[in-house]
């Protein structure tokens, strides 16, 4: 998979993620994304490593004077843990998406949209959102604006957008001033994770009607 | 060595709370990262009990999960960051924090020593441009990484040497990959 993606994340959207900064929607994005990633995750490592700077030239604070015994007291009472982590299970998600649908692809539970489009909305905190999303193969999804900011991550299929091609792995960040008629790709039907922070702006009357209830 | 960099003198320790949960060791990590973790959590904004609690927490998790730290793709400082982050992302903000899938080790992944010095030299080289910064630069930084800013406040140009440590870990996940396919 690595090898085949050519749209990354962007610096700021590594650095939020290592500084812990991001709502929880879009860490989920970018997590799927360097679960399949390698040069992201090396990126990534490289923002760590300037928190583990930070971190070692913090002017030291005074512990509680029992401190060192609490916390060997607090080891004792957690089981050892000598789990090393398993192989990647034959799937389509990435492991962090499996934690949030409960499974792969066959667990989640699809709400259609219109327009033969289906999506599933996945639990986060409220500052953003996100949703799975299943375009048939040729469909488009509505023409539209952004109010904040929106990364999409293809999980099988592709998608066209005006010259673009993102194909599984690539992650399309589509900000404020972008408006955009995504197409998914024929052959296979598409298949993405998509997060935003603001509604969608549709450009469409029945599209914006529905919006309250789409809870796109 | 002159090649020694502290973090050498941390991983030694760390190895040895894996092989031998040897409470001497984990006496003298938690002297040098305690005290950092529960300041990092303060200007992060936690109260001094929380703070505190949480700094417990995050040095109980790193003795569990010594088993886990490969030095040929973290520093143990980073490797603390990353927990103490985790644990801040939990207690302070109340949200679950989606991780990356982990790379299994191969059956036979023994980290290679020279790679792991040249990740230690690489780390003290970033934490020495970290600290000749302008300043206002450096602030900046450190604000972002307490969590000061949002991510639309993040400016990711932020004139450090990514570059070089980029690479190296590169490096280490081809080997890893090499290794699992083995
Ligand atoms: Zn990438
Ligand atoms: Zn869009």
């Amino acid at each position: 998979m690595t090898k085949t993606i050519k749209h990354h994340l962007t610096d700021a959207l590594l650095m939020g993620y290592a500084t812990g900064s991001l709502p929880e929607a879009f860490n989920l994005v970018v997590a799927s994304h360097i679960s399949l990633c390698d040069d992201c995750r090396a990126r990534l490592a490289g923002y760590e490593a300037v928190g583990g700077a930070v971190l070692d030239v913090t002017t030291p604070c005074e512990m509680d004077t029992d401190s060192l015994a609490k916390t060997l007291r607090l080891i004792g009472q957690t089981p050892q843990e000598q789990k090393i982590p398993a192989p990647p299970s034959p799937g389509l998600f990435p492991a962090p998406l499996r934690d949030y649908v409960g499974g792969d692809i066959d667990a989640v539970r699809w709400r259609p949209v219109g327009g033969r489009v289906r999506q599933a909305i996945l639990p986060t905190s409220r500052m953003a959102s996100v949703r799975l999303l299943h375009i048939p193969a040729g469909v488009a999804v509505p023409d539209h604006g952004h109010n904040g900011l929106e990364l999409t991550l293809v999980l099988q299929g592709a998608f066209e957008d005006g010259q673009d091609h993102f194909g599984p792995g690539d992650i399309e960040i589509a900000a404020e001033d972008l408006q955009h008629t995504p197409v998914a790709a024929p052959g296979r039907d598409c298949i993405c994770l998509a997060a935003t922070d603001a509604p969608l702006r549709f450009s469409g009357l029945l599209p914006r009607l529905a919006q309250p209830f789409l809870r796109i | 060595t002159e090649n020694e960099t502290p973090d050498a003198r941390w991983m030694q320790l760390v190895e040895r709370i894996r092989d031998t949960r040897d409470e001497a060791a984990f006496a003298e990590v938690f002297g040098h990262f305690a005290p950092r973790v529960k300041a990092f959590l303060m200007k992060s904004g936690a109260e001094a009990p929380l703070a505190e609690e949480c700094t417990q927490e995050v040095m109980a998790t790193l003795w569990h999960k010594a088993h886990l730290f490969d030095p040929e793709r973290a520093s143990v400082a980073t490797w603390v960051f990353t927990i103490a982050r985790n644990r801040r992302i939990d207690a302070l903000r109340r949200q679950k924090r989606p991780a990356p899938q982990d790379l299994p080790w191969g059956p036979e992944h023994t980290p290679d020593p020279v790679e792991v010095t040249a990740l230690q030299q690489e780390s003290a080289q970033l934490a020495k441009a970290l600290s000749v910064l302008p300043e206002t630069q450096r602030t900046l930084i450190e604000r972002a990484y307490f969590g000061d800013l949002s991510h639309s406040e993040i400016a990711a140009e932020t004139g450090l040497p990514l570059g070089t440590i980029k690479s190296r870990i590169r490096l280490a996940l081809n080997r890893l990959r090499h290794e699992m396919s083995k």
